[in-house]
């Protein structure tokens, strides 16, 4: 297991190159690092703001992007009810603005290297975002480990990166998308329309060769719970299975 | 660097002193975990001191509550960047664990295992005088599955993820040994007032 750059990840300034709204709730900020870093799929980076009292907040963000397939760093941050840092970025950020960052952190939720055998992602909502990382990494390397993702979404428009992740399934026979649509009917009939369940990972696992042996979970605490108790059930082992949790 | 447009809410008054630098308070309570959620049903449980690779004691879920019980109420902070200020505990002390084992100080560092195959490292001085326990509940009633239960080891001056969930021995090294996390990159002692977050900080 590498450590992969987390006893030399400093603060940083990095500027925003782009903006953009991709779901109702989410937005992408696309940054230029003054000291570009190679991360692996899954890492995450602590962002720091400074008021003008020297008062700081910090959080940690997953990185939405795959360092071979994009020069800037991606972070899609959720806007959540009472954020103070996510709240910015959604109200106040523009382009040009500059961002403390540090990273890449964090060497346990990580594609795997070398990818040889079955990987199952499970997420929800902004969760999509270190998997999505994971699928975009496999495919700048031309990858073929079969990969499935399950994701929970409330409605189709909720479906963060979806443009891509049809695209992605319609054009690599080895990748599987499964939407779980909670709140309406979803519009392909190999999607779900209701919450994650056991049943559902089952039916998902069958739709790769064989049985993974890398399970990444990602989303909020209880969607992670419901998730892994599901994955335990439809017959997963345990070591398997990664998770990430929102935190607070 | 001051970010244009940020000001913040600011962690404000009395507490602010409380409040280790790069954190923010929360009032809920924020569940972080590397894998699944473990179930273990007090029944099952066990918890045993180890020197070395060798058991010296082990106690079950009866025998371990019919020790010396401490409340503690403390301000936690985790790496995530969260803080969470009087929080109220109730377990056995480490020193009274070591007590009934008839242990006084095999080795200056403990590693502290889990039922969900969680390690971490912690000097055995910060163990001691009461700084922290095997906490058994929280906020007054039997500790959640979330947050560890029914055992979880309660370090509240160092970040979180030492504070163990589900914890089911300690063990005495010889040297001090990395645990889970602190062999994934993050500090091998983790005081939050020294923001000793990642490995060099």
């Amino acid at each position: 297991m590498t450590e992969t750059g987390a006893q030399l990840a400093s603060w940083q300034s990095c500027v925003i190159a782009d903006i953009v709204q991709q779901t109702p709730g989410i937005k992408s900020f696309f940054f230029w690092p003054q000291r570009p870093f190679v991360h692996i799929a899954g890492q995450h980076v602590d962002v720091r703001l400074t008021a003008p009292d020297g008062y700081t907040a910090m959080r940690s963000y997953s990185i939405a992007s795959s360092a071979i397939a994009s020069p800037t760093l991606e972070l899609a941050i959720e806007r959540l009810p009472d954020g103070e840092v996510s709240a910015f970025f959604h109200d106040v950020a523009e382009v040009g603005d500059e961002i403390e960052i540090r990273g890449p952190l964090g060497g346990h939720f990580l594609w795997p290297q070398p990818a040889m055998d079955p990987v199952l992602l499970i997420g929800a909502g902004s969760g999509l975002v270190p998997l999505m990382a994971m699928i975009r990494q496999r495919r700048a390397w031309a990858q073929d480990v079969p990969t499935a993702l399950l994701l929970s979404a409330r409605t189709a428009q909720d479906v963060l990166f979806s443009g891509e992740l049809l695209e992605t399934e319609a054009s690599d026979p080895a990748f599987v998308l499964s939407l779980a649509i909670t709140r309406e009917t979803p519009a392909r009939a190999s999607d779900f329309a209701r919450r994650i369940d056991s049943a559902m990972i089952k039916d998902v696992v069958a739709r790769l060769p064989q049985k993974p042996e890398h399970v990444f979970v990602c989303g909020s605490n209880g969607f992670v719970n419901i998730a892994t108790d599901g994955a335990l059930l439809a017959g997963l082992d345990r070591s398997v299975i990664k998770t990430e949790r929102y935190g607070g | 660097m001051v970010t244009r447009g940020f000001t913040g809410r600011g962690s404000g008054g009395d507490t602010a002193k409380r409040v280790p630098p790069g954190q923010h308070l929360v009032d809920n309570f924020p569940v972080l975990t590397a894998g699944p959620t473990p179930t273990v049903e007090t029944a099952d449980w066990k918890f045993t001191v180890k020197v070395g690779p060798k058991p010296h004691k082990t106690w079950n879920w009866a025998e371990f509550n019919a020790l010396p019980k401490t409340q503690m109420t403390a301000d936690i902070h985790c790496v995530t960047a969260w803080s969470k200020l009087n929080t109220r505990w109730e377990g056995v002390l480490i020193e009274d664990i070591l007590a009934d084992a008839g242990l006084e100080r095999p080795t200056d560092f403990v590693l502290a295992h889990c039922y969900d195959n969680y390690s971490t490292n912690v000097p055995l001085a910060d163990l001691l005088s009461g700084k922290a326990m095997v906490a058994l509940t929280y906020d007054g009633k039997p500790l959640e599955r979330d947050h560890g239960g029914p055992a979880r080891l309660l370090v509240p001056h160092l970040y979180l993820w030492k504070s163990a969930k589900w914890v089911n021995a300690l063990q005495f090294t010889t040297r001090d040994e990395p645990g889970f996390w602190e062999g994934h990159g993050y500090h091998i002692y983790g005081d939050p007032w020294r923001e000793q977050r990642y490995t060099n900080d």
